[in-house]
């Protein structure tokens, strides 16, 4: 394990007192320990600087702001208790935004999940061309949110956008995307999962590639179709890595921010006003960093729940090898 | 498989590919239409000869160029200093004995819970009390060390066999030669995909670069292009020559860092 432990020797049994030549043993041994000792320091110390820098404060610095008013220009003005969190969990807007947030995270998440498994299982398999397939499918992870977002910006305009034309080709009416209050957290929604649909291909198609090509023979042998094998055989063994992905998903979609600041700046009407756009408006608009930063607290709380909830709920039905 | 099977599987992967190229596909063809093409309605889906002008256009009236620049600088100092940092902790937590060594993984492992928005506030305000804002510093330190990266270098440095050390040590290697000579070298696919997981991440970076940068000249890539929309531009094609540039290093990234990225990601999947 380490250069002490090669060091370690008994101490002499027979003479009470150690000889010399053991002291100065020891003496090197203790100076080899504190040489490790001081060398793991100096390997953590920039990561521990770092973190307690930008990490660590911060978080303290949070539940201290938090537990505060600030002026206009941002600076302490007063010590308010739990005002700022009775103020949130009595504002309708809190919640209005905590319900986004939500439907955000179940409009985004299980569809994202199922299109790309279905992507990945049609792809993963001994076909001509399929390496053109899934290069395509991962495509969307080199898309960032801005990009991302400025190209649906333009495909859902209302008159020039392509979206449209092809609905009126269908003969159904143009839908006014992103300003109309009941479409505009579904068009968020759409473009989120197109922008998602890489990460999470990469990442089930990986989990179906280290399924053993042995269990699909046998299965084979015992005459199982190929959806009966999938769903019996296929979605069990891959189910750490739909756990994983679930995992992230959702504390990703309760992290999104990019897309609702470029698309529709919370509204219309507040109707995409998810939780992190909020402490964005609240802190760095309105300048009123206390009830920020307790809503900053609050989400932590909401995802550090989500993510318990979810170990607790899937981890019995997840099937390691 | 029946050729029927066969069909049916075809014909799903490409309804589904054109659907996830769509967006990517009109982006390049509206870039090389004119604004009279592009204003037309029903609008066109391809262009009818292949038009420069909004390139030169959108070059002229932004720098494209340093943004990328920016975002190439800002993301390849993060990627290195992450690798450095993280690899030197790896190494302590994974070879070195100390006192609180279970402690403090337990610590670097419960930082990763900690959602980014939590410390976004404090960390403003930080940088500003440091007169940080609109500077390289401000865009690059706090990302320059990841627990998830020293986790991930960890979990491979234990995989690497004991022998190679073993023999080091008794030819009087001290730690950090072994480090340096033998742990780093043998490490480079664990090194190569927690950089390409590094840089594509801080390329695409949002809120941050949003909060910490005013001026023109250190805006990255993702602030510059979304803020295309509120200069004062009548065509929407010369935004999508802008989009197209700045598309470019990232699709060539992917190209070249996929392979690296999935062996990573399925590294993570697996261990649940």
């Amino acid at each position: 394990m380490s250069t002490v432990q090669d060091h370690l020797r008994p101490p002499h049994p027979k003479s009470e007192r150690p000889s010399t030549a053991e002291r100065t043993g020891r003496r090197t041994l203790r100076s080899a320990a504190l040489r490790e000792h001081l060398l793991a320091y100096g390997f953590l110390a920039p990561s521990l600087a770092l973190f307690a820098v930008f990490l660590f404060y911060p978080l303290l610095k949070s539940v201290y702001l938090s537990l505060h008013l600030t002026d206009p220009r941002g600076r302490i003005a007063a010590y308010a208790g739990l005002d700022n969190f009775t103020e949130l969990f009595t504002s309708d807007k809190f919640y209005q935004s905590l319900q986004v947030t939500l439907s955000f995270t179940l409009l985004t998440v299980p569809t994202g999940i199922a299109l790309a498994l279905l992507l990945a299982a049609l792809s993963h398999n001994k076909l001509r061309g399929m390496k053109v397939f899934q290069f395509i499918f991962s495509l969307p992870v080199a898309i960032s949110v801005g990009t991302g977002s400025v190209i649906w910006m333009m495909l859902f305009h209302p008159t020039l956008g392509t979206l449209n034309y092809f609905l009126s080709l269908l003969g159904v009416e143009g839908i006014r995307w992103l300003s109309d209050p009941a479409w505009a957290l579904y068009s968020v929604s759409i473009m989120t999962v197109w922008m998602n649909l890489g990460f999470n291909y990469i990442v089930l198609l990986s989990g179906l590639q280290s399924v053993p090509e042995e269990i699909y023979d046998s299965a084979k042998i015992d005459g199982s179709g190929p959806l009966r094998t999938f769903f019996g055989l296929t979605l069990p063994l891959i189910s750490p890595t739909l756990f994983f992905s679930g995992i992230v998903s959702v504390i990703g979609a309760f992290q999104s921010f990019g897309q609702i600041h470029i698309l529709t700046k919370g509204g219309p009407m507040n109707s995409t006003d998810v939780i992190v756009f909020n402490i964005y408006e609240d802190a760095f608009v309105n300048f009123r960093f206390g009830i920020g930063s307790a809503q900053a607290l609050v989400l932590f709380a909401v995802i550090l729940l989500l993510t318990i909830v979810q170990f607790r709920m899937f981890e019995r039905k997840v099937h390691y090898q | 498989m029946t050729s029927l099977q066969k069909g049916i599987i075809y014909g799903l992967l490409l309804c589904a590919a054109v659907l996830t190229l769509y967006p990517i596909l009109y982006t390049v063809s509206a870039s090389f239409m004119t604004s009279g093409e592009a204003a037309t309605s029903p609008p066109k889906l391809l262009p009818s000869s292949l038009y420069l002008g909004n390139y030169a256009e959108v070059t002229d009236l932004l720098p494209i160029g340093r943004f990328i620049g920016n975002s190439f600088l800002i993301s390849t100092a993060i990627m290195l200093g992450q690798l450095l940092t993280a690899s030197m902790a790896a190494y302590a937590f994974s070879f070195l004995r100390f006192a609180g060594r279970s402690l403090l993984f337990g610590l670097f492992l419960s930082t990763m819970m900690i959602p980014w928005e939590v410390t976004v506030i404090p960390n403003y305000l930080t940088v500003k009390s440091w007169d940080w804002l609109d500077s390289y510093k401000a865009l690059i330190v706090p990302f320059l060390a990841s627990a998830f990266g020293v986790f991930l270098l960890r979990q491979f440095f234990l995989q690497l066999p004991r022998e190679l050390f073993e023999a080091a040590r008794i030819d009087g290697c001290g730690h950090i030669r072994i480090f340096l000579r033998i742990v780093l070298p043998l490490s480079k696919p664990a090194l190569a995909t927690l950089g390409v997981y590094s840089f594509l991440n801080h390329w695409n970076m949002y809120l941050w670069p949003l909060l910490v940068t005013n001026g023109e000249e250190m805006r990255t890539v993702q602030i510059g292009i979304s803020m295309l929309q509120f200069e004062e531009m009548t065509s929407w094609n010369l935004v999508l020559a802008g989009v197209v540039l700045v598309l470019l290093p990232s699709l060539l990234l992917l190209v070249l860092g996929l392979k690296q990225l999935v062996r990573g990601m399925t590294a993570g999947a697996v261990k649940g």
